[in-house]
């Protein structure tokens, strides 16, 4: 048996990983969220970017990629939080969650494997998206914009955020799946859970704080612990009689 | 990945309670499962039979009262390992109907952690003959067929007990007929199958053993051990005409304790032994000049066992 130091056994997550990932590619409901929501947030910030005047004053410059890196620090956190938002509500409604839990598979293995299922594709696509923005402005926008965007400290915030935010969206997700008795109600927490955090990018997105690599490490650090902090919460709130039953052990 | 199978029982309970607050699922229930053994646990709806199943599928936790489960004490600290030996096939059969038959069997066969897969896979759609279904989507398949799909994925481990929740439920008689002879195919491989249902003649057919559970356990054995602990043996007789004078006739007879009257020419005895009591009561009919139509040991179902046994539950309740 395959273990890591947590005790987690690497089979059963790549099992409940590729499960998943399969599940969501026969899904269309979830492939195209998955797939149209990050080009809708990706479409935005080029116009914007486009959009400002070479000669624009630096409060409007720094207003206007602010709004652009805002809608890009979206797909992190709205792209995973309608499928992490179904992981166990979903399996519940569908009848499938109990033949699972009659395994070997531990809680924690399951949780963790569907919240890397819903990881994996967020950071492909978040990253692809952010990689196409700074390559249509790198090769379109007025150098003077691009300056701007390819600061360093806003490229480390992106870089950094980006994982970061999509782990507190999908945790906050699979947390309100394993206590709601309905996929839609989940769905909607989901959505508006994953958004608090965005606060913190925001005000560096805006220039409200200022984007040094200290700053951006600081609070990555304070976004990551907050993340491994709600990864354990989610196994506590996993209670296999009351999702089977509906009563509390 | 399967243990070895473990001495002693398969299965022991003992005073096992399961209540959620002020509800009582089951209360005080005490049974062993032999290996090799097809265990019926009967019960009408609400009675604790899926409540009992998922305790000793180490799914919830009981109240109290003490279990162990292929040789294992049942406890939190045994979960895993209670489950890899074991497999329960739930009502539903729970597929991803997105996923082929093959996909769905697969990702359970990850979660045991199988090595051999395909084989194990190929060796499980075989015995419940959906071999040529492998590459089919679960949402395309017939409730029947979804049902045998669940039933090999029960199988991918070989596990030491076998857990069948109501395995024919909803389903109609073809496809029950076909799930029972598949459970008839395990049950003489010597898989241990402990089946809940409320199809008596599902049980009376399939399990060596059943015990009645209405929230407590109301009586337990072989299906012709509680016709005999709760019926007396009986025979019935026909006559063309009605005897002239039936006590004259029957009454006193070799074996026979009592008699009575059915309808018109038709009497049943009480007896303690059909053998000895069937021929007397021929003799002594046709001795009293009377034409003999029918001479039949009456047979009580395992359905008249349980009724009795729950309508007095139910008659206890109204007093």
């Amino acid at each position: 048996m395959k273990t890591s130091n947590l005790n987690l056994n690497v089979t059963r997550i790549r099992a409940v990983v590729g499960k998943e990932i399969r599940d969501y590619r026969r899904n269309r409901f979830i492939a195209s969220t998955m797939a149209i929501t990050p080009i809708l947030f990706m479409i935005a910030p080029i116009v914007t970017i486009f959009s400002l005047p070479a000669d624009a004053a630096s409060q409007k410059l720094d207003a206007g990629i602010g709004v652009s890196l805002l809608y890009l620090t979206l797909i992190p956190a709205l792209v995973p939080a309608v499928v992490s938002s179904y992981t166990i509500v979903g399996e519940r409604e569908q009848g499938t969650l109990e033949p699972v839990l009659t395994t070997p598979l531990r809680r924690e293995e399951l949780l963790l494997g569907k919240a890397l299922a819903a990881y994996i594709p967020t950071l492909v696509i978040s990253y692809a998206m952010y990689g196409i923005f700074l390559a249509c402005v790198g090769l379109f926008a007025h150098p003077n914009v691009a300056d701007d965007i390819f600061q360093t400290g806003r490229i480390l915030a992106q870089v950094l955020f980006t994982p970061l935010l999509a782990a507190w969206s999908i945790w906050a997700g699979i947390a309100i799946s394993t206590r709601a008795n309905d996929v839609r109600v989940a769905q909607q927490l989901s959505t508006l859970i994953s958004l608090p955090p965005l606060a913190i990018t925001s005000l560096i997105g805006f220039g409200v704080l200022a984007p040094t690599p200290r700053l951006a490490v600081v609070l990555g650090a304070a976004l990551l612990l907050v993340d491994i902090a709600a990864g354990r919460f989610v196994a506590r709130l996993f209670d296999r009689e009351r999702l089977l039953t509906g009563s509390k052990a | 990945m399967n243990a070895e199978r473990s001495t002693g029982p398969a299965l022991v309970v003992e005073r096992l309670t399961k209540r959620f607050g002020e509800r009582t699922a089951f209360s005080d229930v005490s049974f062993t499962v032999d290996y090799g053994e097809v265990f019926g646990f009967l019960g009408p709806n609400g009675a604790g039979k899926t409540t009992t199943v998922r305790t000793l599928g180490t799914l919830i936790a009981p109240s109290s009262g003490t279990a162990s489960v292929a040789g294992l004490p049942l406890g939190p600290d045994n979960g895993v390992a209670i489950r890899s030996r074991i497999a329960v096939m739930p009502e539903a059969p729970g597929l991803y109907l997105r996923l082929s038959v093959a996909e769905n069997l697969a990702y359970f066969a990850g979660l045991y952690e199988l090595t051999d897969r395909s084989e194990r896979i190929g060796r499980a759609l075989k015995s419940v003959g959906l071999e040529n279904r492998a590459d089919d989507l679960c949402r395309s398949l017939s409730k029947g067929l979804r049902q045998r799909v669940g039933l090999a994925r029960a199988l991918l481990t070989d596990p030491q007990v076998l857990f069948l929740d109501e395995p024919t439920s909803g389903l109609d008689p073809v496809a029950a007929r076909e799930v029972h002879e598949l459970i008839d195919a395990l049950r003489k491989r010597g898989v241990t199958i402990f089946l809940t249902t409320h199809r008596l003649a599902e049980a009376e057919r399939l399990c060596d053993r059943v015990g009645i559970l209405n929230t407590t356990l109301r009586t337990i054995g072989r299906p012709d051990e509680l016709r005999d602990r709760l019926f007396s043996k009986s025979i019935e007789l026909r006559t063309r005409s009605p005897l002239a004078d039936p006590e004259h006739v029957l009454a006193g007879l070799p074996g026979c304790e009592s008699w009575s009257r059915a309808e018109d020419g038709t009497y049943v005895l009480a007896v303690t032994d059909p053998d000895v009591a069937a021929p007397a009561a021929a003799r002594a009919v046709l001795a009293a000049g009377a034409d003999l139509l029918a001479l039949t040991p009456t047979r009580h179902s395992l359905e008249d066992v349980y009724l009795q046994m729950i309508d007095s539950d139910v008659e206890a309740e109204q007093r």
